[in-house]
């Protein structure tokens, strides 16, 4: 169990002590717990299992022990992809001005009822 | 107490029945099913206590929390069993847990063995697991209801139990030359232990639909245990059996060691709560 890395079992870099090397054989997983039906699967956090199988279970026993959920999701780290964190500028602010994209923006017209 | 927890009887196999509940229920079990409910809860007490030595020593964190899972199951099986058999001499689950001396446990030897290294006590769990499966299997069929309850809480979670031994003997077993002797030698070292869970003994016999006669559970469990086994390529160890006598109180030098880690503390402050 980890914090935010994302970079999993790559395994491709630094020589490293024992321990790491361990670490290394046991990739990345991310977990994903639906809390009731109706709801959606919510990134929970993350773990190490050496396989899809035992990453499942480990994540039952890590995010599910408090009654927490009805689903699971793990996925490898590795296969996600994420946005650039230096890109926000071109990434996020471009809708920041463009209120017409909420519905509120728009006043109602008078004929229109119920709405 | 809400009216819901007034009776054991009223507890359904889709509701989780907690010691409380027993406790402030008004079942009281004969001699004989008391003497039954403090097999059960001590064979899940003494593992559990054996269970807990991982938490911080386990091969990764994830199992560190997966092996505490476990061992905090049994312990909550063991609450409701020592609480259901205290029901019969007016004790409660602690003065069970804390205040018997080693004699006057009843668990069967298997689950006083060292944990060993991790296959070892994969080992067994696997055994165990199996083994509780399937009595609790029958036992949600007791002709008492507090035993019924207990068991239909029990053997969901020992159904989990399970398949995590299964998912490690074969990860074990088919994984290194090293990891294989391992898993081989662990299973040697447990397979002694195996046929004093399916001993018969006449307490069990006269209480008739109440309990589950253990040699009635070997055929399931021989059978669950051989094909778990050679999916992982192994084969059931052909070793002796050991001697036994669990029953009846006699014990391994191991369980001494158990007793006075885990009752220390009780016994130097009696009634000390937190």
């Amino acid at each position: 169990m980890t914090g935010g890395s994302t970079t999993g079992d790559d395994g491709a870099t630094a020589p490293s002590t024992g321990l790491q090397e361990k670490r290394q054989g046991w990739p990345l997983w991310e977990v994903f717990v639906r809390s009731s039906r109706g709801l959606s699967h919510v990134h929970a956090g993350s773990l190490h299992a050496p396989d899809a199988d035992m990453a499942v279970r480990n994540a039952r026993d890590l995010y599910t022990r408090r009654n927490e959920g009805v689903s699971l999701w793990v996925v490898p780290s590795s296969s996600i992809i994420t946005s650039d964190p230096d890109a926000k500028e071109q990434f996020f602010e471009s809708p920041q001005g463009k209120d017409y994209r909420h519905a509120t923006y728009y006043t109602k017209s008078e004929g229109v009822k119920h709405l | 107490m809400s009216e819901s927890n007034a009776s054991a009887t009223r507890i359904t196999p889709g509701n989780a029945l907690r010691p409380e509940d027993i406790a402030a229920s008004d079942a009281r079990p004969t001699a004989d099913v008391a003497e039954y409910a403090l097999w059960l809860g001590d064979d899940s007490l003494i593992l559990a206590q054996r269970l807990g030595w991982w938490i911080s020593r386990a091969p990764e964190l994830e199992e560190d929390v997966a092996l505490a899972n476990i061992g905090l199951d049994l312990l909550g099986h063991a609450r409701s069993f020592l609480t259901y058999a205290g029901h019969a001499s007016g004790r409660t689950e602690d003065d069970l847990a804390y205040f018997r001396r080693e004699p006057e446990f009843r668990s069967a030897h298997l689950f006083e063995q060292p944990n060993g290294d991790f296959a070892r006590t994969i080992a067994r769990q696997f055994v165990v697991s199996h083994y509780q499966w399937e009595l609790y299997s029958h036992l949600v069929h007791s002709s008492d209801a507090t035993l019924a309850a207990i068991a239909a809480k029990a053997v969901k979670e020992v159904d989990y139990h399970r398949d995590h031994s299964a998912q490690w003997i074969l990860r074990l077993a088919l994984g290194t030359d090293e990891s294989r002797r391992r898993m081989e030698a662990g299973l040697k070292l447990t397979w002694p232990y195996v046929g004093e869970l399916f001993t018969d003994y006449a307490p069990v016999d006269a209480l008739g639909d109440a309990a589950v006669r253990p040699s009635s559970l070997q055929a399931a469990f021989d059978a669950a245990v051989g094909t778990a086994l050679s999916e992982a390529e192994l084969e059931v160890p052909s070793v002796p059996q050991a001697v036994g006598g669990g029953r009846q109180g006699r014990h391994s030098e191991h369980l001494g060691y158990i007793l006075a880690e885990m009752q220390v503390l009780a016994r130097e402050h009696p009634g000390a709560s937190w």
